[in-house]
């Protein structure tokens, strides 16, 4: 009754393009934009610190593995390596610039990481399914092994960790040491609404189909003229800058200083339950999951204070653990497509609210 | 120059210029590559029989030493700790059949692979929370102590693991080859649907490799628990048989063993010979490398089925 187009007529072929189409949509999208940039006048500093930040920076990681794996079709484990070419790629050049704008060493690293990935990516072009994902588990242990062994990386510090340095926007200090949640949490909003947007363009266009012909049927793809070795490799390349631009505001902008432990395979992994849960193929869902999986823990950890339950830290971290993997199951039974198409669904029914058909 | 030499011909001459301690450095290598192996083989059995690719099976070797060394602990004699401890892992396999896999028939591979791995979080979380989280020590009465043989030195514990793995092989070979359930396995890996339509039934076949699979983790388990002990690292090594699976294949029982063995003969000549040229500690990630270089040449490793796509 609410979410109905009738009445909403396109004229021209660019508002019949638009991302939202219906104008409820459109109102919506603008209302929780708007909510999202104000948030750091009413959150706590737990809420923005624990929870509003990684959910961002794991939005932007899921939104690249995405659209390697859920549009390209190359499964990818070597998330927390790139990531970490990124943090590490920024503090180099942060360190080594620091007149430079932190904007621009975000986005350098980034293109950094995007390099990586092209040459980690060469091998998709003869490796396909699970055997391309443990060549990415190649890629990810060796870059690991590569930031713990040369100490050119950590600027030769002995504690072997990188720290963000005090970097300013428009005289504003967003990382670092001295800055403050909600400068640090705006700046991470920043960058997911232009990459998002800029994903959601990506997809939609030209480049997103082939992307996704490979996915679907790689040789008839081939065949009718989508070129394999661009095409992967640019997934390659985009989702690298992506998720290294992600694990440079890791460190920046959630964690304040890490070393590789904050990369290994389990970041890998959780980015990949990210998409999964959320959605394959579906920007939309790398939001969702991200935010599934960034409270999850969080929900878990402080249910039993909430109702009362004393329990020893190491049985909860158990039962955190087993609760975990079964939502997870539960989770691909009940919907193998993920949040996003849950949400696909819901809408469809307000579509017909309050009819039945 | 020097530095390229150093590289490239200097662990060679390294390697002749002592013959016997290169000789001891492969059987170390082929010891170590057959506990890959064994692990390997539970990937081999579910992969071959049902297509998914159990990131779990790391978990259920731990889950399997953590029962036997439990129930030892309790007081049980060993031999029917043992017995028990194949009871558990088959009510395991009933268990994972029910709940995961029935609901989850014919998905995509990758949300079989997802749930396997939301499987390893629950298991590992349900072992620890039942059996404790120390370090266990497993004793099963084989010593662990070295001989000689033509100047080299054997450990009697890696033997043990060798002939284990020999019999397990030639077993499993046998079970796929020549028996019907061994049929019905690769008819259900082939195709879900195809195997249900001709009246396979399904359920009964996953529970039986999953069980089979239970009771080669229980002996990976067994002798890995008896070479360093019952502890939670032990659920990394899924991450070390994969680059054996590459090599040998995914879908091969004796490629499991060839590719541990070249796995870890590589592995073990690679951090000796180069690794300290360039800082050590490679065997993270130069297994992995060399089973990559393998793919580049052959996409189907060693002995697995070549891959067919059709259009």
């Amino acid at each position: 009754m609410i979410y109905r187009e009738a009445g909403q007529f396109k004229t021209t072929y660019a508002s019949d393009q638009a991302i939202f189409p219906i104008v409820q949509d459109r109102v919506f999208v603008a209302l929780a934009l708007a909510c999202a940039f104000a948030v750091p006048l009413a959150a706590t500093e737990y809420w923005l610190q624990a929870i509003l930040i990684p959910f961002l920076i794991y939005a932007l990681a899921a939104l690249g593995l995405n659209i390697l794996t859920g549009y390209a079709g190359q499964l990818s484990l070597g998330t927390g390596g790139f990531m970490a070419v990124g943090a590490y790629s920024a503090f180099k050049l942060t360190t080594a610039f620091p007149e430079a704008s932190i904007i621009l060493v975000f986005l350098a690293s980034g293109v950094m990481a995007a390099a990586v990935g092209l040459i980690f990516g060469i091998p998709s072009l003869r490796i396909k399914g699970f055997y391309l994902a443990v060549a990415t588990l190649a890629s990810q242990f060796f870059l690991i092994w590569l930031f713990n062994k040369v100490a050119w990386f950590v600027n030769y510090a002995p504690s072997g960790t990188i720290t963000a340095p005090d970097r300013r926007v428009l005289g504003v200090i967003v990382t670092g040491p001295n800055s403050t949640a909600g400068a640090r949490y705006l700046m991470a909003l920043g960058f997911v609404v232009v990459f998002a947007l800029i994903a959601k363009n990506l997809v939609r266009g030209r480049v997103g189909r082939s992307w996704m012909a490979i996915r679907d049927r790689d040789i008839a793809a081939e065949i009718i003229g989508v070129r394999p070795l661009r095409t992967k490799l640019l997934a390659f390349g985009i989702s690298s800058f992506y998720c290294g631009v992600a694990g440079t505001e890791l460190v920046f902008l959630f964690l304040g200083s890490a070393e590789t432990l904050a990369f290994d395979i389990n970041q890998s992994f959780l980015v990949l339950f990210m998409i999964v849960i959320g959605g394959l193929g579906s920007i939309l869902g790398s939001f969702l999951g991200a935010a599934f999986i960034v409270l999850t823990p969080i929900f878990l950890t402080n249910v039993p204070h909430i109702v009362g339950l004393k329990m020893s830290v190491a049985l909860l971290k158990q039962i955190e653990l087993m609760i975990f993997g079964a939502l997870i199951i539960f989770f691909l039974i009940v919907e193998p497509h993920g949040l996003a198409r849950l949400w696909q669904i819901t809408k469809e029914k307000l579509r017909l609210w309050p009819f039945p058909h | 120059m020097s530095q390229l030499y150093a590289f490239t011909l200097g662990p060679f001459a390294d390697m002749v210029s002592s013959p016997v301690f290169l000789v001891e450095v492969i059987v170390g290598g082929i010891a170590a590559g057959l506990m890959y192996s064994l692990v390997a083989l539970g990937f081999v059995l579910i992969f071959k029989a049902s297509g998914v690719f159990n990131f779990a099976q790391g978990v259920m070797v731990l889950f399997a030493a953590l029962t036997l060394v439990g129930l030892i602990e309790r007081g049980l004699p060993v031999v029917l700790a043992l017995v028990l401890t194949m009871g558990v892992m088959v009510a395991l396999a009933f268990a994972i059949e029910r709940i995961m896999l029935r609901p989850l028939v014919n998905q995509e591979y990758i949300i079989l692979f997802m749930a396997t791995i939301g499987l390893n979080f629950f298991l590992e979380g349900f072992g620890e929370m039942v059996w404790g989280a120390n370090v266990k020590k497993l004793d099963v009465g084989i010593p662990d102590t070295s001989f000689m043989v033509a100047g080299v030195q054997v450990n009697k514990l890696e033997m043990t693991a060798a002939v284990t793995a020999a019999v397990l092989v030639t077993v499993l070979a046998v079970f796929f080859q020549k028996t019907r359930i061994g049929r019905a396995l690769r008819a259900v890996a082939d195709d879900h649907e195809a195997a249900l339509s001709i009246g396979i039934p399904l359920k009964t076949i996953w529970v039986v490799v999953w069980a089979v699979a239970g009771l080669v983790a229980i002996a990976a388990g067994i002798m890995w628990g008896a070479k360093s002990g019952v502890q939670f690292s032990l659920s990394l090594i899924a991450l070390k048989a994969l680059p054996v699976l590459i090599l040998g294949g995914f879908t091969s029982v004796p490629g499991a063993i060839v590719g541990g063995l070249l796995i870890g003969v590589g592995e073990k000549v690679g951090e000796v010979y180069w690794g300290p040229l360039v800082g050590g500690a490679i065997e993270n990630w130069f297994a992995y490398v060399l089973a990559l270089s393998f793919l580049l040449f052959r996409p189907q490793g060693l002995f697995g089925e070549k891959i067919i796509e059709r259009v």
